[in-house]
């Protein structure tokens, strides 16, 4: 009988049960995308960049001690392969992922049903999300919204943990003030009208 | 402390308000301003936990696409292998191949050597 417990998946994927390894794909790999779809902004990428990671988690599936689950572990490969894919995007396009690039979902078949389904607040989230620069969008999902540890976190960007958490801090600050302006303080795309909001 | 120098700290501050620095707390304790301020981080934070329980849906041909490159990869794994196997078992008939001549060689040499002694 086939196993369904990741657990017990992940345990016949590392005897060399190939079968096994392509159900825990099937399993997660909505979740994975979902994840890089979020650090990278697009279906393209995040679709290359979850390739990679599932690559990876095969290729080291035998180095996963199963101290964190194993989705997880999927997180950790998945952020990595992602800031390596935009690294290396960036490089060879020479484009300039800066701070005013805004990255939104606008792929037809998702949008509409996205966009009717989800509340408007969780829209403006996702929006104010993308439009973050692509380092400060890693560590504010990967620490808020997946709850990875700082140092997981710096480890697979390839940072320091001191690093990681001045961008958090900082991209907090920039979904605070575009989301949930204060008495003074300017919002994006409403010119120079203060917004009172509190 | 000022409101200015507070709001720098604010998005740290909310992950354990209670463990912050005395002057900070206090400071928030008292200013509604920077109470405001912190009340906003914390509906951020709450609404980006939230985003977690949000599955996207990947395009269809993603699965086939992940589980071909997967296939593709252990292919080129298990010829990897099987080249690399191969290779051993040349090495190590070449190594056996060397020793037996050597063996052979010495054998001959020595089978001169008790010849000459017993001409002399």
């Amino acid at each position: 009988m086939m196993p369904t417990d990741l657990a017990d998946l992940v345990a016949a994927a590392k005897g060399g049960d190939r079968p096994a390894f392509d159900e825990l794909v099937r399993a997660t790999y909505a979740e994975a995308y979902t994840l890089a779809y979020r650090l990278t902004g697009n279906e393209e990428d995040a679709r290359d960049v979850v390739q990679d990671a599932y690559l990876r988690a095969y290729k080291g599936l035998k180095r996963f001690r199963g101290d964190a689950s194993f989705s997880t572990w999927l997180y950790r490969i998945t952020a990595n392969c992602a800031s390596t894919h935009l690294a290396r995007r960036s490089r060879d396009r020479h484009e300039d992922l800066a701070d005013d690039d805004t990255l939104v979902d606008q792929r037809p078949e998702i949008d509409p049903e996205l966009r009717a389904d989800i509340s408007a607040e969780r829209s403006r989230l996702t929006e104010a999300l993308q439009s973050l620069p692509p380092d400060m969008r890693a560590v504010v999902v990967l620490r808020d919204v997946y709850d990875l540890p700082h140092e997981a976190i710096a480890a697979e960007l390839g940072i320091t943990e001191g690093a990681a958490k001045v961008r958090l801090h900082r991209a907090r600050r920039r979904l605070r003030e575009r989301l949930f302006p204060l008495r003074g303080e300017l919002r994006e795309g409403d010119g120079e009208e203060n917004v009172r909001a509190v | 402390m000022q409101c200015d120098q507070i709001a720098e700290l604010l998005p740290q501050v909310v992950d354990h308000h209670e463990r912050a620095d005395a002057s900070v707390v206090r400071h928030v304790d008292s200013c509604l301003r920077c109470q405001a301020e912190l009340a906003q981080y914390r509906k951020l934070l709450r609404a980006l936990h939230q985003l977690r329980t949000e599955v996207l849906e990947p395009a269809p041909g993603m699965l086939p696409a992940i589980l071909a490159r997967l296939e593709s990869a252990g292919e080129r794994g298990a010829v990897r292998s099987l080249l690399s196997g191969r290779r051993a078992a040349y090495v190590g008939g070449l190594a056996v191949a060397t020793a037996a001549a050597g063996a052979a060689g010495a054998i001959v040499l020595a089978g001169r050597g008790r010849r000459k002694m017993r001409v002399a």
